[in-house]
């Protein structure tokens, strides 16, 4: 964004504070994100930057919390990744499964009600966690489905799908619908012209939608507070349990393992994004 | 030639009207049919278990059903002297089958809600009725102590009758009905709840408005940069987006704390001196600082999606137009996005009003929110009703400004990255 030359000094100056206002919001927006690497690798058992690490000294630097994440005895952390993992997969099939074919009917121009019906099921995302959290306990409970993975599932694919469904619908806003009636006319039945034509058209959506899915269930913590046995603890319970008794450096490798583990899924979020859009002929 | 006796037929001779409605609702049953699994799963274990809320907030039968023949001979006293014989009669009766069943203590409890002084001569009458005579109840009663005899704990046990109550949503705004059936508020040392909702609004207010302030301006640069720029730059703005919200909560208490980096570098420039850091963790600052550096996309993404769209030459017309870069942009390109800064206001007031994670990780006691509280009596106090009554109307908040977003943006616009 160079300045024209005959750009006047207060619209120049005006520009740098623009600038720098930007720099600072950037700043503000990721370097908190950053503290957590060094620190986590602190040889000490403070949340500080030792004088050591301030001297780069390679002895204030270890690499004990990694091991007390994974090896400690009364670590919980192995359970939590476990459970954290095998929730996260299946709420993420069942939001798929059920978010697509929702968002094929929606994106139908003959479906009824369709703003009233997608209001509905995209309540859960706006509706506050906490109000969702006692109500879909209220009904866990009742189906005698509390401190089950069973239910942490459910409950995760009613908070799933609605980023199912926006971002299959978004995909299929600029869906050719010409080509599937092209395929019908070449005698395809419906099954197999959504498998064949629409879905690899369309998965880049898919897939985004359900990567949206994956780590709103991995990341969830209200719902399952409510919900979860000492038998159904996850990474975010672990870590909630942590950081309101004690902020210690174990959770911040944790941390810094999600945060690489965030970095990948929000890398396949962008390639699949992109993708998407060449796709739909959508140029940049 | 009217268009009554010149119909159009299809080959099978219907005419093509019939044939062509046919196919709608055909249509309309295939696209219907798609959605209905999630809609059914959705109404389930979502819309259902809501209304259950709702139910549980207002229900009230305990105390009716304790004492039903109690009730059925109130029907016909006025409430104004002491109720007669038959009142009593049945009162005794119903107290009986409770104290069999051994849930006297629950009445006595249940009645202390709406009156204090119940559980003293519950305890009293029960140990007294164990010697009760046939016959003259109310002598006998009003005998074991004088408040028996005192027609105001008549009167609050009759205004336990109906099976539905919005005692729990007056509660909520710190009210309460009293004996003579006005409504007024709590003592004002003991209004906790208008505070909290009043500081959830004015947090989601100033919340909303820092997410504007610094999104505005990265926003427009992301949307004018050439895109090898604004993809680099736009990492930044998704990588926090798709960061555990615990992640990002966990390195705002480390930053914040009073040996952390932020006072580190404040005693380093003198804001401060070394054994008068700032506490701005447990409070009200650690709050705002945390929640407006964690919504901050989702102010910054509709915003740029909106800015997107906006041609640069616009800008350029309004300038050749004699006007000045500053008028200019307050004339042409800042009405121009106003789409997006309602879509953004809104998600983020929606979502920090709600807030409950953050706040109570570094909200300390004068930073929660409205969402802690309800967790509170979830999980402390067990009084679910009272939760739920206070949820419900968290949600009725939300509902409006949901359907204001939904009005303003539309719904299907969201845009997530």
């Amino acid at each position: 964004m160079a300045l024209p030359k005959y750009t006047e000094t207060h619209y120049r100056i005006w520009h740098y504070i623009y600038l720098t206002i930007c720099a600072a919001v950037f700043f503000f927006l990721i370097a908190p994100l950053f503290v957590i690497f060094p620190l986590s690798f602190n040889a000490e058992e403070f949340l500080v930057f030792s004088d050591g690490m301030k001297r780069l000294d390679p002895d204030a630097f270890s690499l004990r919390w990694y091991q007390d994440m994974i090896y400690g005895t009364k670590n919980p952390w192995g359970l939590a990744a476990k459970n954290s993992f095998i929730i996260a997969i299946f709420a993420t099939i069942g939001s798929v499964l059920l978010g697509t074919v929702a968002a094929l009917g929606l994106s139908s121009r003959h479906m009824p009600y369709k703003g009233l019906i997608m209001a509905v099921l995209i309540s859960p995302m706006i509706v506050p966690l906490i109000i969702s959290g006692v109500a879909i306990f209220f009904f866990m409970a009742k189906a005698g489905l509390a401190a089950t993975h069973t239910g942490i599932v459910l409950a995760h694919i009613v908070l799933g799908t609605p980023f199912v469904v926006i971002t299959v619908t978004a995909t299929l806003s600029g869906f050719d619908h010409s080509v599937t009636r092209a395929a019908a006319s070449l005698g395809s039945n419906p099954v197999n012209t959504f498998m064949k034509i629409t879905l690899p058209l369309i998965l880049p959506g898919v897939i985004s939608g359900g990567l949206f899915a994956f780590v709103t269930s991995f990341d969830e913590v209200v719902v399952v507070l409510f919900l979860a046995g000492l038998e159904n603890t996850t990474i975010p319970i672990q870590m909630w349990t942590g950081l309101r008794e004690q902020l210690s450096p174990t959770i911040l490798a944790v941390a810094t393992c999600l945060i690489v583990l965030s970095t990948l899924i929000l890398v396949t979020a962008e390639l699949l994004r992109r993708r998407s859009e060449r796709l739909r002929g959508i140029n940049q | 030639m009217s268009s009554e006796n010149k119909q159009i037929l299809t080959t099978d001779g219907t005419p093509l009207e019939v044939s062509l409605k046919k196919a709608e609702k055909k249509n309309k049953i295939k696209a219907f049919l798609l959605v209905a699994p999630l809609l059914l799963f959705i109404i389930i274990t979502y819309v259902f278990p809501i209304g259950d809320m709702l139910m549980r907030s207002v229900d009230d039968k305990m105390v009716t059903e304790m004492l039903p023949k109690t009730y059925k001979s109130m029907e016909i006293w006025d409430g104004e002297e002491l109720p007669p014989e038959e009142v009593f009669e049945a009162f005794y009766f119903d107290f009986q089958k409770l104290i069999e069943e051994e849930r006297e203590g629950k009445l006595s409890t249940q009645l202390n809600y709406t009156k204090n002084g119940f559980k003293s001569i519950i305890k009293k009458l029960r140990r007294k009725s164990k010697s009760f005579e046939e016959g003259n109840y109310k002598e006998q009663i009003m005998a074991v102590h004088k408040r028996w005899a005192d027609v105001e704990y008549w009167r609050a046990i009759k205004r336990r009758a109906p099976a539905y109550t919005y005692q729990k949503y007056l509660k909520g705004m710190d009210m309460y009905e009293n004996e003579k059936g006005e409504i007024v508020n709590v003592a004002e040392d003991r209004r906790v709840h208008r505070i909290l909702w009043l500081r959830t609004l004015e947090i989601a207010f100033f919340v909303t408005v820092f997410c504007f302030l610094m999104a505005y301006p990265i926003a427009h640069l992301l949307a004018t940069l050439p895109m090898k720029y604004s993809n680099l730059l736009m990492i930044c703005v998704l990588l926090p987006f798709w960061t555990s919200l615990l992640v990002r909560t966990a390195s705002w208490m480390i930053l914040l704390q009073q040996q952390g980096i932020v006072n580190d570098f404040f005693v380093m420039i003198g804001l401060v001196s070394d054994d008068n850091r700032i506490e701005m963790m447990f409070n009200k600052t650690g709050s705002y600082v945390a929640m407006t550096q964690i919504l901050l996309p989702f102010m910054v993404l509709p915003l740029y999606s909106v800015m997107k769209t906006i041609s640069p030459s616009l800008m350029r017309a309004g300038k050749s137009l004699g006007g000045t870069p500053f008028i200019a942009f307050w004339k042409v390109y800042f009405p121009l996005t106003i789409p997006g800064i309602g879509a953004g206001c809104l998600l983020v007031f929606i979502l920090a009003i709600g807030y409950y994670i953050t706040p109570a990780l570094v909200g300390g006691a004068s930073g929660t929110l409205i969402s802690n509280q309800i967790a509170f009596h979830m999980k402390s106090t067990l009084d679910w009703s009272f939760a739920s009554a206070m949820g419900l109307m968290l949600l009725s908040g939300v509902l409006v400004i949901y359907w204001l977003y939904n009005k303003l943006v539309g719904i299907d616009n969201i845009k997530l990255g």
